[in-house]
Order: C-alpha cells, then structure tokens, then sequence
C-alpha cells in the first residue's frame, strides 16, 4: 500500500524525522488559513502541493491546462488562488499515465530557502535479506537516473536487524555526504528516524528526495525531509490499524478494489485479452504466453488454489467489466481443486454474466475429463484449449477476427 | 536418492488441527508419507485421525521430535503466528522446515533469517508448494510430500524441479510426468522476497544429487536469485538445466501476486534474467508450455 506525502510525513515525525511545517487540508479556504497561519508563524514563502500517488507531480500538468502540482507562494491569497485551481482537477505526470489522478487533498508547507539537497531511502537488500539505507549527494533529481550514470555517488549502508541502524553507521553515511560538525548529528538523528519509520511501520520503502539543508529561523543550517514517499508492506498491515486508516481508495484502481473484496489478486493492464488464472506464477506465464502469441493481456488475475464458484464468478464479472477486454482466456492447473467444480463455476458464471466475448478455457489436472465434458455438455460457447500454447494461440486468433 | 527428503523421512506438521494443515496433512497421508506427529499448543495428547492412521498431537516442536523421531517440519500456521513457528522448528533442532504460510509480514523473515544463521535447519519457503519426492507406487504413491502439491502428478524419475511458484511447478512436472519422465524431487522455494532456501541451493544440491540426471529452473521477475544461480551454473553445473521465466509482460512497479514478484527501479526484469539463463547455457523454454521438452532435448544431445 501507498501512503500519500503528508501522511508519510506524519509517520517520519513520529519518529524524529524534521520535516517542513505542514498541514493538510481539502478546500482552498482552508489552504488559505493554514497559509496565513505559517506566514504569521514566520515563514517566508509556503509551498501549495497536489497530494496524489504518482511522482513527477512538480512537473505535472492539470487536464485543465493548469501547469505544476507543486507551486510556491509568497501570499496567502496566492495560496488560495493555487489551491482553488488544484483540487478537484486532474494532475497528469509521467507517473500516472494519461488518465491522471484527481487532487481532492493538498498540503500547504513551508519552503524554508534550500541550500543542498540530498537524497536518503530505506528498502530491504533482497540478495542480503537485510535492510539498506542508501544515500546520496545527487539529491532532488531521479536516483534510477544517478544509479545508471554515477552508481559511485549512491552510498550504501546495510543495517542488521538484530541490532537495528547504529548511530556510527549514520554517522559514517553524513560523512560521506559531506557533512561537518553540528549538520553531522542533526543528520544521524534524521537517518536513524528514518530507519526507525521504516521498520516500525513495516514499510516497503521510505524514500526521503529531497533531503535538504536549510536556513532555520535561528540563522542555523538544519537537515529537514522536504519531501517523503513510503510504500508499505501489505502483509504487515494488520498491526498497523493507524496506518490502515491512510488507505485512499479514489488512489486505487476501481475493479482493483472489487476483486480485493473477493479475496482475488486482479491488475488491469491495457491489452484486450483477459485471463483467469490459478496461482501467481502461472498467471504472469499466462500473460506472457498471450503476448508471446501476438496479443496483449488485459490483466493478470489469481483466483488463488481454493477459488469457490462465487469467486469465479465474480472474477469474470470483474474481467468483462473492463470495456478493453474483446476475449477471455481461462487457464487452471487444477491440482488439488476438482475441475469438474471449476467447470461448473466457469459455466454458471458464462450464463450469469451472458457473455458475447470468445471464450478459450484450459483445464488440466484433477478430474479433468469430467470437468470438459461440463463444459461440453453445457451449451455455451467455449473454445477448449489443450495446452497453454494450444488454449493461447486460439484466443489471440478468436480476438484477432 | 532425491535431494532434502526421502519417502522415509519422518515428518511432523505445525498447524495440523487448522483447516489448511489438516487438509495437506490428510492428502500426504494418502500419498504414503510419513506423517508422525502434530503440533498445536494446548493440544498436546489429542490425536489426529485419517485412513486409519493415528497421529499424536504434541503441544511444542521439540517433544514431538523427541517422541516420534521426526526430523522435518511442515509448517501450516497463519502468517501473523508463522516467524515464531519457524523459529521454534529451528529451536527443536530440526533438519528441514518447510513454511507453507502465504502472507507473512517481510520484516518477520528478516529477522527470522537473522536468527537462523550458525543454525542447522534448512528452511524452505515461506509462501511455497513446499517439497516433493516421488514414490515408486501408482502415481507416485509412497513418496515424501511436504506441503500442498498435488501428489499424482509426480512420477519417480531423475530430473530435479526447483521454482518460486506453486503452480509452474505442478505445470513442469505434469509435463515431464506426461512424457514419462520423471522427477528426483520436486523444491518449490516460494514466492517472497526473503526465504529460506534459494534457487542456488537447491540446484547445487542437484548437482550433487547422482539420481537428479536435469533440472528445470522456473523463475519469476524480482530479485536476484535467478541471476545469482545462473552465474554458478555457468562455472560448475556438470547437469543440463532447463529455464523459464515468468513476468516478461508484467508492469514495472506492481506486485504480481506474489510479495516478490516486482520489477522495481529496473531490477529483476524477466529480460536480464534470460539474458543471465542464455549466457549461462540454460536452455531457455520460451513458453511455460515447453517447459519440459527444452530440457528433454537439451538431454538428448
């Protein structure tokens, strides 16, 4: 799960992260008295910034024509003026495709004057099984970009878990960022929060771009996040009820959502062939044997290896209500689970939904024959397959047609 | 021989008086394994029944290994109870635990592997098929299941399957089985992104396994594993290996069903991976519907 910039930045200042001052908020009103409140507090600029789950949003562009999910203002009424042209509207960026994401949430910050920017992330090292803090001089800017070109200046520091980060680690990473007397304390107190964020919250990845060095109001340089991405690890959630309540359904796909009520793993892609399959690995092979054969899968769906016959059909109800989907590919290995039940579910859920779109089934495993005279026998059209190569090629010619 | 269990190898099931556990432990023991004790605690003395077999339910890991001489555990207990399960098989001094649990939080497994290290036990999973040795009877009848792969498609034989996935793995045996070549055993790793048990242990164990006469590597988009595993095949593997890789298709950045199936920040791309499987001298099955023939004739030669 993906949590928004602000909440991010809820959860880092738990833990001792400094970050700028910020409030969310949903009106533009609102956007206003939190600004004219930071102003009165001191600060000399706020920034205004669009709260979706996609990055590139400075670089963004409204559907209305508005340039910028992220500005700077110097007034309150300026403030107000970004967020009346913000919320509401639809920010496309180079992450979220030309659908865009709809802003109903923003927050308003402060911008204290930046003098370096940095850039701080914490993710499990999957070869070491152990978590990675990595930093970087090369702050602000895309850090797939500066792994690729200059993989020297990401530096890396691999936490052991049994004892958590170490203060001298932190310190060893603010060194090698540089940095010189008091900043080196006040960074290894930031890069040990951080750690603590991401394993108190069981988070996926904290990814602090930028991290920067700013001017305080005493006249003292201080490390603050300027800016926070986490993903968070879904098997963990159950013990985060805080985090759980950060869920943004309107960030989620709609039939995403349908088939997480139905305990079924569903991504829509954008291809025209839709498949319904069992088991994880065998439904990426499912996808990629429909585009090995020419055509382009439509999603990648596992009913899992107990799927009832309400779950099947509610996973065809879910394939077919995507408008893109021109033919269906239904591919089981039924080891365990009886195919002739799998037949059964397969055929009530044709009828319930009258499907119009072909239908290629392959049915292996556990009871096969009685499971294809099923579908025989049932009167509905359905294009049986006998392998995957076999049940794949006839899809991508009945779609073709 | 076969790599990791034999059809003599004493197994007891954490978890068996759950509805999963007791399900897999009914169907290992109407494949003829070796089913010998259960643990759930607080059901200590209770005994499971089924086909006329009794199973005594002990309440911790280490006293049904002491009473019953069971050398590995199959683990079925539910993801938020599953690291201390593992632990606790690890504690009791077990050879081999293999954690079926689909679920379990990341940071549990990392500190799980933290705490495994200088350990004897061999762990399998989590979120795996788990391990199968095939018997000599009909359909396999008699072998070692651990876990929840469907016993009959197995056949006894001498090629050795290893996979992060459940189901490609019942898809390549099936294959071979249908051939009528059969298999040594049957490893399936799992899903997540830290486990027990990697590709390239379970293919070094083939290597040295003088039944296990090929091996299939089935793979998946995340990680390193596959990569890692081919770099050693390249230097040292005496045994033909056929690969295939799942998630060519998949979109960068979304978890594809498995916690550890993510191409993230351009890594683990289904693409570098073949290209590691080629330059290795893997044969490459370009359809998961090849599986077994891009061995068989990598065999042949």
């Amino acid at each position: 799960m993906n949590i928004h910039e602000y909440q991010g930045k809820q959860l880092l200042s738990q833990y001792g992260v400094a970050v700028p001052l910020g409030k969310d908020c949903a009106t533009a009103e609102d956007a206003k008295k939190i600004a004219e409140e930071f102003f009165k507090a001191g600060e000399s600029m706020v920034v205004v910034k669009s709260q979706i789950h996609a990055g590139g949003r400075g670089k963004g562009t409204f559907k209305s024509g508005f340039k910028g999910g992220v500005k700077l203002c110097k007034t309150a009424d300026d403030v107000y003026e970004k967020a009346k042209a913000m919320l509401g509207q639809v920010l496309v960026t180079k992450q979220t495709g030309e659908e865009g994401r709809l802003v109903s949430t923003l927050l308003v910050a402060g911008a204290p004057e930046i003098k370096k920017e940095f850039y701080c992330a914490v993710l499990l090292d999957r070869a070491s099984s152990r978590p990675l803090m990595m930093v970087s001089v090369e702050g602000g800017v895309d850090i797939e970009e500066v792994a690729e070109k200059h993989p020297g200046k990401i530096i890396k520091e691999t936490i052991d878990p049994a004892v958590g980060m170490m203060p001298y680690q932190a310190r060893k990473l603010a060194t090698a960022l540089g940095l010189k007397g008091d900043l080196i304390a006040s960074a290894a107190k930031l890069f040990l929060g951080v750690y603590k964020t991401w394993w108190e919250c069981d988070a996926s990845m904290v990814e602090i771009n930028p991290l920067c060095i700013i001017v305080g109001k005493d006249g003292k340089e201080e490390l603050v996040a300027v800016d926070a991405k986490i993903g968070l690890d879904d098997n963990a959630l159950y013990r985060h009820k805080n985090i759980q309540a950060m869920r943004d359904l309107a960030e989620e796909a709609p039939l995403e959502i349908e088939a997480s009520k139905f305990n079924l793993n569903y991504i829509k892609l954008d291809g025209s062939i839709a498949c319904l399959v069992n088991g994880a690995g065998l439904a990426m092979a499912t996808m990629d044997i429909i585009g090995h054969f020419g055509g382009s899968p439509a999603n990648f769906l596992d009913v899992g290896g107990g799927a009832s016959k309400e779950q099947v059909t509610a996973a065809f109800k879910i394939i077919v209500s995507d408008p893109n989907v021109k033919g269906i590919l239904v591919n089981i290995f039924g080891g365990i689970m009886d195919c002739n039940v799998i037949a059964t579910g397969i055929v009530a859920a044709v009828k319930e939904t009258h499907l119009s779109i072909p239908l290629v089934v392959r049915l292996e495993g556990n009871n096969v024959v009685a499971g294809k005279k099923t579908l025989a026998d049932s009167g509905v059209a359905i294009i049986t397959g006998d392998s995957m190569a076999d049940a794949a090629q006839k899809v991508v010619k009945a779609v073709g047609k | 021989m076969s790599i990791l269990i034999t059809p003599s190898t004493k197994v007891l099931v954490q978890g068996i008086t759950g509805s999963f556990g007791a399900r897999h432990a009914q169907l290992s023991i109407e494949y003829g394994s070796q089913i010998v004790a259960g643990v759930t605690p607080g059901k200590g003395g209770q005994v499971f029944e089924h086909a006329g077999k009794k199973v005594p339910i002990f309440d911790t890991v280490e006293e049904a290994a002491k009473q019953t001489g069971a050398t590995v555990s199959a683990i079925f207990v539910p993801p938020p109870f599953a690291a201390d399960a593992i632990l606790e098989a690890v504690d009791a001094g077990l050879d081999l635990a293999v954690c079926i649990t689909e679920g379990i939080p990341v940071n549990d497994m990392v500190k799980v592997k933290r705490a495994m290290i200088g350990k004897k036990t061999r762990l399998i999973g989590p979120n795996c098929p788990g391990v199968v040795t095939p018997g000599e009877g009909k359909d396999s009848h008699g072998g070692c299941r651990i876990g929840i792969a469907p016993g009959y498609i197995h056949k006894k034989g001498n090629i050795g399957v290893v996979s992060r996935s459940g189901t490609l793995t019942y898809e390549a045996v099936w294959q071979l089985t249908c051939r009528g070549v059969g298999q040594s055993t049957c490893v399936g790793i799992g899903g997540d992104p830290v486990n027990g048990t990697s590709h390239l242990d379970v293919i070094k164990m083939f290597n040295d396994d003088p039944e296990t006469h090929g091996i299939i590597m089935i793979g998946e988009i995340g990680g390193s594993g596959e990569e890692e595993a081919a770099e050693w095949i390249k230097q040292n593997c005496k045994k033909p290996v056929a690969g295939f890789i799942a998630g060519a298709t998949a979109p960068p950045g979304r978890r594809m069903g498995h916690a550890g199936a993510i191409v993230s920040g351009g890594k683990g791309t289904a693409a570098a991976k073949i290209a590691a499987f080629k330059d290795a001298g893997i044969g490459i099955s370009v359809t998961p519907s090849e599986m077994a023939d891009t061995l068989l004739q990598m065999m042949k030669r």
